[in-house]
């Protein structure tokens, strides 16, 4: 069961929340050729270990927060806002 | 030794102490003239198939565990042909139709029960989608029928049909539709690879594809390098992670789908039942027990093992449409990691990378499509070219725009 600490609700059970993927795919240029789209759209490093995702707090404050989790353990190591920048641990 | 019922009488005889095992253990060679990753259902469907129809018979099949303990072992044993695109369609009712034969094919029980494959329907517009796909399996020739609610009634009689919020107008029956033994399929197709001389490698994990001017030369493996000028993936969850092996990303994530099962009850349910205003589905298995399952998670994972929210949206699913099960005890709980494509639809082609060849993107749906997976796969690595059954399901379709979004949800996986 994950717990997210949402940045303006606090620490919050999962079910509060809808996944929203990625979060560090950036939106492809808008003067970029077919290629940086289609990446953009469909293609994910999917790593097994640390990943940024959107988490979007559907049954809170309806913000879309920042974590970074672990795909293996679900350990949950930081949260933040949208351009948070956040460090996976040493 | 060909399995019969005079084996079985013979065997019992001499108190089942003569029964040779599946297949030999073989040590490694030094190289291959194919290798495959991946020892679940497809990678041994695959392997089978090269040395049967392609004559291709220095094949090692590697896997980093033991043979069934992926997703093969893992999944709900549902197999059914009931698309509504044409591609989908025409390969998933190949795969049934090789289902059909299978136990002949492999000498062995898979227990194929076509037992029927009902999806219930609960408002207007969810029974003109079914018609419209009950009648595009027909016209290509797959067995569809539309049933009102007396027909639900006869078939599954102890169904909640009065839910108030959710009352069940009728359902689409593919007859043909059922369950198959899943570990069977790993045992079965195992065992007659090896007889055509494949070696199946187990323990043994690839961790790198060696390339040479961009063609592939071999793979390094905890049991050591072999040669090959042919590397195929057959990882279902896994499959980014080979992938990334030979210098390629995939429009795919990693996610996690639970299964259940209940303590053994007698005969409640003959078919395999869909709840259509929920995400749950269910049937029978023959020791009794309620086998049933729902959602993913819902994140990306490579955890084989669920989360609790999940698990209660299944039973709450369960509950509205089938509530004797509320007096059950869940008896095992577990959970498999799929490869989610961004279109819901698998993933059988040639690459960019020459000599590595690629099988996955299954989502939750793999295990149906095993022996049509393993057929066309064979193909794919044989003559280097796509099936003409799976030529829709190559990887170019993202960058072409030709996507196969059987259920209309775009690009989010998770929701898939
Ligand atoms: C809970 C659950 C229920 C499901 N229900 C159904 C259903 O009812 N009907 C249906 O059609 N489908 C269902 N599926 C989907 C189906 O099980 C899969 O799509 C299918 O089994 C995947 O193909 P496979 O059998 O080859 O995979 P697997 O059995 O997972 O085989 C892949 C193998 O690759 C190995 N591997 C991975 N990386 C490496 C490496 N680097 N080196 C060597 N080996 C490696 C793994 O150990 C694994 O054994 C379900 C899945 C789950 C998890
Ligand atoms: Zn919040």
């Amino acid at each position: 069961m994950h717990r997210i600490d949402c940045p303006w609700c606090g620490l919050r059970d999962e079910a509060e929340f809808q996944y929203q993927g990625d979060a560090s795919v950036a939106p492809p240029p808008l003067e970029g050729d077919i290629d940086e789209a289609m990446a953009a759209v469909y293609l994910r490093e999917n790593p097994r270990g640390w990943h940024q995702e959107w988490w979007h707090h559907v049954a809170g404050c309806r913000q879309y927060v920042r974590v970074l989790r672990h795909t293996g353990s679900h350990e949950v190591a930081a949260t933040g806002w949208p351009d948070s920048r956040l460090e996976p641990p040493a | 030794m060909r399995y019969s019922v005079w084996q079985l009488v013979k065997q019992g005889l001499r108190g089942h102490t003569g029964w040779p095992r599946m297949w030999r253990d073989p040590q490694p060679k030094s190289s291959y003239d194919v290798v495959i990753v991946g020892g679940g259902g497809h990678g041994l469907a695959t392997a089978y198939y090269l040395a049967r129809e392609h004559g291709i018979r220095n094949v090692a099949v590697l896997e980093k565990g033991w043979i069934g303990g992926g997703n093969v072992g893992r999944n709900t044993t549902i197999i059914r042909s009931n698309y509504l695109l044409g591609a989908n369609l025409h390969f998933y009712e190949y795969a049934m139709k090789l289902w059909e034969g299978l136990e002949r094919e492999l000498n062995f029980n898979t227990m194929v029960s076509q037992r029927g494959v009902l999806n219930l329907f609960h408002s207007d517009a969810q029974r003109d989608a079914y018609a419209r796909r009950g009648n595009a399996m027909r016209l290509a020739g797959v067995d569809a029928e539309l049933l009102d609610v007396d027909g639900v009634r006869a078939l599954v009689p102890m169904l909640d049909l009065d839910n108030a919020r959710f009352p069940v107008l009728g359902g689409l029956l593919q007859p043909r539709g059922g369950t198959v033994r899943h570990d069977a399929v790993a045992w079965g197709y195992a065992r007659a690879a090896d007889a055509l001389g494949v070696d199946i490698i187990q323990n043994c994990e690839v961790t790198g594809i060696r390339r040479d001017q961009g063609r592939v030369t071999g793979v390094d493996t905890t049991r050591g390098f072999m040669a090959t000028p042919r590397v195929a993936a057959a990882v279902a969850g896994h499959t980014s992670r080979v992938a990334d092996m030979a210098g390629l990303r995939l429009p795919v994530e990693s996610h996690v789908l639970q299964a259940f099962v209940t303590e053994g009850v007698k005969p409640l349910l003959d078919t395999v039942m869909t709840f259509g205003a929920g995400h749950f589905y269910v049937s029978q298995s023959d020791k009794g027990g309620l086998v049933f399952g729902g959602d993913l998670d819902g994140y990306n994972s490579y955890a084989q093992r669920g989360n609790l929210p999940a698990m209660e949206d299944v039973m709450a699913g369960g509950m509205a449409v089938l509530p004797v099960m509320g007096r059950l005890r869940v008896l095992r709980q577990w959970g498999g990691v799929v490869d989610m494509t961004m279109d819901g639809s698998p993933i059988i082609t040639c690459t960019d990378v020459p000599g590595f060849y690629l099988n996955g993107g299954w989502c939750y749906g793999g295990f149906k499509a095993t022996p049509a997976s393993g057929w066309c796969f064979a193909h794919t690595i044989a003559r280097d070219e796509p099936h003409p059954l799976s030529a829709a399901f190559t990887i170019d379709r993202f960058h072409e725009g030709r996507l196969l979004d059987e259920k209309g949800v775009g690009p989010n996986p998770w929701i898939q």
